[in-house]
């Protein structure tokens, strides 16, 4: 009460009667408005212009990108059992000025990862930020590594690649590199349907590096997907089994070894030796990894006659039973002068295939223009790679029929001057297996035959050069030891001398070329033997016992019914279609 | 008036509420999700390799060397074949 009586209120302050200049006011107002100005500038620019980047910033603080790994398919045989596929496994590397190893730490994990202590040692000492302590273990060892929790030792997850079968198949599947891509064989011809597309997304981490939220998918993984392929891992295995014997007993250098389904096209198996383990790929030699079948050339020798008798009887110049006279076993043309191994004298066609008379062959072959054979090994798929996708395929020699010089026509005839892959030989022979028709191989499982394949022969023709095939394995044929118990057989033995800078050498390519039951082909079998070593070096006696061998238990492998039966063979009819049972 | 209000504010604050909720919920889910998705992977995984492992049992040399040695199976000889067929 007492300051009212001084009577001084807020209206009526004596320092307000003062009078401040209007100025400081004034700009006091416009210091606070200018701060304001700019606070509100800075938001915008903020929020406004700068934003995405700000944003970028604050996410890249919590939100990460992790790597979605893609697995590569799996290749399956044709009943779909397993021939490669891949499993995760760890590799363990370590940052070595990060190490600190105590002795019992040291001798724990050089037992784990089962190494010299020594060793592991030196490896830590290496002046390098990252060091592979070992590559490609078990994910229990990796987990157990990983659990001695030592700084410094981290791993990563790797895909390895398994082959169960081994060197059975090492040569249809091929193998994949370190970073898991195709490069042989199947893993490389199939390569962009195997391999995975790995995948991206964002998450948000917490403090300690678990992903607490999904944020956004940026790349679904695309897992690689599955190939079926159309060889019969069984049939395979008895081709595998069989050519390593006759490599064993001839003393060959190699040989190679295909089926076909004679049906299909359809390649049922694919065997080339040396071969190698593709689990375990140490210290390969060049021979060994050799996909013969496709890369290497042979001249093919006697196989080829048969083409030449089936295109004599198409042009209707000879027929079946049309005798050529062989004697005396040479025959000069120009100043050069081709000959047989045996004398024969008057043969029939037939007998010229199943006797393999050169000179017989060079007659039928020299009544026609050389336009019309090239034509014929043309069509037939000689002179170009198949195509198949095989790496390094090759298409063989075939020079243009221009070119051709008599004798040359006549040792063509008989597979000489002429070169080819076994492949190449076992397509042609579909001409024989197939009533004159060619269907495209596949590697692949189809769903179902090939309507119609390329006509190269009348269906009249395949089937007379068939039963000249026929008496090839025949008494009076140089192929007895094709003969399959049961089944009626056809083929064509071929025995041809190696060319070696331009001379013919006194090594041999023993091959033959067969298909069964003659009733109705199923398989067709190309067997072919580089330089035996042994006592023997025709292909009859060489390469037609593994084809016997091969063509038995494949039949058998695949229920193909007797064609042939034997005597003692009983014939069980069944009557209840219920209980009927496939063979 | 006053009530209004007083409502609304409770309304914010239970919504407020049940949105820390759902999101803690959601990222326990999310939690549980990746946790199964790791553990199908690992089957996956294991399947694999029991898949190998199958396969590799079940190899033909290593089956035909059991039925020789083993189970003394061999090859049938032609005449001990009997063909089945169908009465059609």
């Amino acid at each position: 009460m007492k300051k009212k009586a001084r009577n001084v209120t807020f209206n009526h302050n004596p320092l307000l009667e003062r009078g401040l200049p209007v100025w400081r006011a004034r700009l006091l107002l416009m210091a606070l408005m200018a701060g304001s100005a700019a606070l509100g500038l800075r938001a915008i620019y903020l929020q406004g212009v700068n934003e995405e980047f700000l944003q970028a910033k604050g996410e890249s603080r919590y939100a990460r990108v992790v790597d979605l790994a893609a697995t590569r398919g799996r290749v399956l045989d044709r009943h779909g059992e397993i021939q490669a596929v891949s499993t995760p496994v760890k590799s363990i590397w370590a940052i070595p000025s990060d190490v600190r190893l105590d002795p019992p730490e040291a001798r724990k994990l050089a037992t784990l990862l089962d190494m010299d202590v020594a060793e592991l040692n030196s490896r830590l000492a290496a002046n390098k930020d990252f060091v592979y302590l070992k590559r490609q273990v078990s994910p229990e060892i990796g987990k157990k590594v990983a659990e001695l929790k030592i700084s410094g030792i981290h791993d990563q997850q790797e895909y390895r690649r398994y082959y169960p079968s081994g060197a059975v198949m090492a040569h249809v599947l091929g193998f994949t590199g370190v970073e898991d891509k195709g490069q042989e064989g199947i893993e490389l011809a199939f390569d962009k349907v195997l391999a995975g597309k790995p995948g991206q997304r964002r998450v948000i981490k917490d403090r300690r590096g678990q992903v607490i939220e999904d944020v956004e998918s940026v790349k679904e993984p695309l897992d690689g997907r599955d190939v079926t392929l159309s060889v019969d891992a069984k049939v395979q295995y008895l081709a595998h089994t069989a050519l390593k014997q006759a490599i064993d007993t001839h003393k060959a250098k190699a040989g190679g070894v295909v089926v076909l389904d004679a049906k299909t096209g359809e390649i049922l198996a694919l065997v080339n030796s040396p071969t190698y383990n593709p689990n375990n790929r140490g210290g390969l030699s060049g021979a060994q990894l050799r996909n013969r079948v496709f890369t290497d050339t042979y001249e093919p020798g006697s196989t080829m006659k048969p083409f030449i008798a089936g295109l004599a009887l198409e042009k209707g110049k000879f027929r079946f039973d049309t005798v050529i006279d062989t004697a005396p076993g040479r025959l000069t043309i120009g100043n050069a002068t081709i000959s047989d191994a045996h004398r024969h004298g008057l043969l029939t066609v037939a007998e010229v295939i199943q006797k393999s008379s050169n000179i017989g062959a060079a007659k039928m072959a020299l009544t026609f223009p050389a336009e019309d054979m090239w034509q014929l090994f043309d069509s037939l798929g000689f002179g170009a790679p198949l195509k198949l996708g095989f790496p390094g395929e090759v298409g063989g020699r075939l020079r243009p029929a221009k070119t051709w010089k008599p004798i040359e026509q006549a040792t063509m005839s008989y597979g000489h001057g002429i070169s080819v892959s076994l492949m190449q030989m076992a397509n042609a022979f579909q001409v024989f297996a197939r009533d004159g028709d060619i269907v495209p191989l596949t590697l692949a499982k189809l769903d179902a035959p090939p309507l119609s394949g390329r006509r190269i022969f009348s269906p009249q023709t395949a089937r007379e050069v068939r039963a000249m095939l026929e008496m090839v394995v025949l008494p009076g044929g140089t192929a007895q030891k094709a003969q399959v118990p049961g089944y009626r057989v056809a083929g064509k033995t071929g025995t041809a001398e190696k060319l070696e800078g331009g001379r013919y050498t006194h090594k041999y390519v023993a091959s033959f070329v067969g298909f069964a039951p003659a009733s109705d082909p199923r398989l067709i079998i190309a067997v072919m033997v580089d330089e035996p070593g042994g006592a023997f070096h025709y292909g009859g006696d060489v390469a037609a016992p593994v084809f016997a061998q091969l063509m038995g238990g494949a039949l058998r492998a695949l229920g193909v019914v007797p064609d042939a039966p034997l005597a003692p063979l009983q014939m069980a009819r069944q009557g209840d279609p219920a209980s009927r049972s496939p063979l | 008036m006053v009530r209004l209000e007083a409502m609304l504010i409770v309304l914010v604050v239970v919504s407020a509420l049940s949105v820390v909720t759902a999101q803690h919920q959601s990222r326990q889910r999310f939690v549980a999700l990746e946790r199964e998705q790791a553990r199908m992977q690992q089957l996956e995984v294991e399947y694999g390799q029991l898949q190998l492992e199958q396969s590799t049992w079940a190899t033909h040399a290593r089956v035909e060397k059991l039925a020789r040695e083993r189970l003394g199976m061999r090859p049938p000889v032609p005449g001990q074949t009997v063909v089945l067929e169908s009465g059609l």
